[in-house]
């Protein structure tokens, strides 16, 4: 079972999607605890993405990837456009040069792309930022390509603990980013970083449920 | 949401043609990637001052491009960073062959942006060097937050570091100054309102009628602590004391006393701010040798002020009173 070039352009043209229907709510938790504008920000760069998603025969995923990658960097702007830039950039640089691919290759992409997540904005897991949704995403994957579940099933897997990662935010003191400045008061809300990012691996395990 | 605007999306493009049909003297408008240039750039032989930062700060930093400021501004959409590119295209516009300073207000997507800028910069062989502002006492300075905020203290920066460059001195002196000008001045604000963001329609936070908001940033983030309105004099030791004792200023010293509107504040009230804080300063030992008082970095349309007070020295003053001509700022010409 495997994810095809066409899969992945499905996957991405879902998420723009998913954006604009949950722009209002990323910038309203944003309101909460940042400064209002992850959903408009987010929305603004796949839009962008959508006119620029290379459907040709010669792009290849790495080539589709890395385009995503480079249209956030240069339309999203503040923190949220390098570091969904790094997330599609370093997944690209991992599948480079494929036609499909499968749970473990997904395994890798997702934590090279963590990887950089964290080496750019310098956050660990507990600091109330993507990272809280995507570390447990990547062991979830490495978890269930180990015990041989299908690709489906382990994109399920991975979703879920992105959710349970987002949610686990809420109670947290936010130690980077602009929450930061909030101190205590950042505990009691759920972070929009780790929310968006729940969304982009949620919209994937729904959009390559059934891939074979 | 009650805003003269036309449509949300459009605010920051309907502003740069805005600027660019006002100051054509003074600057060009460059976009996609936006920029906003001094209209002599690249000043040969002189370092170019680059800065950028989310839209809604007005004057901030467009308003401070022209001689003996910034060479070059970059703005984000409101309240968001720019982007490397635009920040890459307005540092090879400016370079006039002695290398580009980035002056960098320290939040986190500005810092990302500006380091990737100033690689790409660096990959095309300009002699780049950064320097990070964060002069806001309301934010602890610790491992544990992304560190203080870049606030007042950046407008104070642009101007003095700006007449520096103009002077001829060589990047690296302009880069040391401009890190000494953020080790010896510290600020602190205050917001009677919130603002609200265009495309987010609605106030970024709810603040009573008889409420404020202590520590407030420059982008609605809300602040340090929350309290009943009190009388101005009040709120000005409230800010001033912080900032007098995080450096600290001490008797003897000389300062730049500098009273922010947040946008929605008028110079009245900034003007009765401003004489509690001279009388506070006096009583200390603690003389203000040059001010600055006006909306200068702003947060759209809140209500509220900010107070900076900087360490001045003779060539600091000297710097302070070189002529300037831009939007935001113009003396001495």
């Amino acid at each position: 079972m495997a994810v095809t070039k066409k899969d992945v352009l499905e996957w991405i043209k879902a998420f723009a999607q998913v954006i604009a229907e949950n722009k209002e709510y990323l910038t309203e938790l944003d309101a909460q605890i940042g400064d209002a504008d992850h959903g408009a920000n987010m929305d603004r760069g796949f839009r962008a993405v959508l006119d620029k998603l290379p459907e040709g025969e010669d792009a290849d995923i790495g080539k589709i990837l890395k385009t995503v990658g480079m249209t956030l960097l240069s339309k999203v702007g503040g923190a949220g456009g390098p570091l969904y830039s790094t997330i599609f950039m370093q997944a690209g640089m991992s599948i480079d040069g494929k036609d499909s691919f499968d749970l473990a290759d997904w395994a890798k992409a997702l934590e090279a792309a963590t990887a950089g997540v964290v080496r750019l904005g310098k956050a660990s897991p507990g600091d109330k930022t993507m990272v809280d949704a995507l570390t447990p995403a990547v062991q979830a994957l490495k978890d269930a390509t180990e015990q041989g579940l299908s690709l489906g099933e382990g994109l399920k897997k991975s979703a879920e603990a992105a959710e349970e990662g987002m949610i686990a935010t809420i109670p947290l003191v936010a130690r980077k980013g602009r929450a930061s400045y909030l101190g205590e008061r950042s505990a009691g809300h759920q972070d929009p970083g780790a929310t968006s990012t729940f969304m982009l691996l949620d919209t994937a395990a729904k959009v390559w449920a059934n891939c074979s | 949401m009650k805003k003269l605007i036309n449509n949300p999306e459009e605010v920051v493009l309907e502003e740069l043609q805005g600027i660019e049909l006002a100051h054509p003297d003074l600057v060009k408008v460059h976009f996609d990637p936006d920029f906003i240039v001094r209209a002599d750039a690249p000043v040969k032989g002189k370092v170019g001052l680059v800065s950028g930062g989310g839209s809604g700060h007005e004057p901030m930093h467009g308003g401070f491009v022209g001689m003996g400021m910034l060479d070059a501004a970059c703005p984000g959409a409101v309240f968001t960073s720019p982007t490397p590119d635009q920040m890459l295209e307005a540092t090879k516009a400016v370079d006039g062959g002695a290398g580009v300073l980035h002056i960098v207000k320290n939040y986190t997507g500005d810092i990302m942006n500006f380091e990737m800028a100033a690689d790409l910069a660096k990959a095309e062989g300009i002699e780049i060097e950064s320097v990070v502002v964060d002069d806001d006492v309301a934010v602890k300075d610790s491992l544990y937050t992304a560190g203080r905020r870049g606030v007042g203290l950046t407008v104070l920066m642009e101007k003095l570091v700006g007449a520096a460059a103009e002077e001829g001195r060589s990047l690296k002196e302009v880069a040391d100054l401009a890190r000494k000008i953020n080790s010896q001045g510290r600020s602190m604000g205050m917001a009677l309102t919130s603002c609200t963001v265009p495309h987010a329609g609605k106030p970024t936070f709810d603040l009573p009628e008889d409420e404020m908001e202590i520590g407030i940033g420059i982008h609605g983030e809300p602040g340090r602590t929350r309290m009943k309105v009190k009388p101005a004099d009040e709120v000005t030791e409230m800010l001033l004391n912080p900032v007098i004792e995080d450096l600290p200023f001490e008797s003897g010293d000389e300062v730049l006393l500098f009273v922010n509107s947040m946008g929605g504040t008028p110079l009245i009230e900034l003007y009765i701010v401003y004489r509690k804080a001279v009388e506070m300063l006096e009583a200390k030992g603690i003389k203000v040798v040059r001010n600055l008082i006006g909306p200068y970095i702003t947060s759209l349309e809140m209500a509220g002020a900010s107070i900076t007070m900087l360490k001045m020295d003779d060539d600091l003053i000297k710097l302070w009173d070189a002529p300037v001509k831009t939007a935001g700022m113009r003396w001495g010409v």
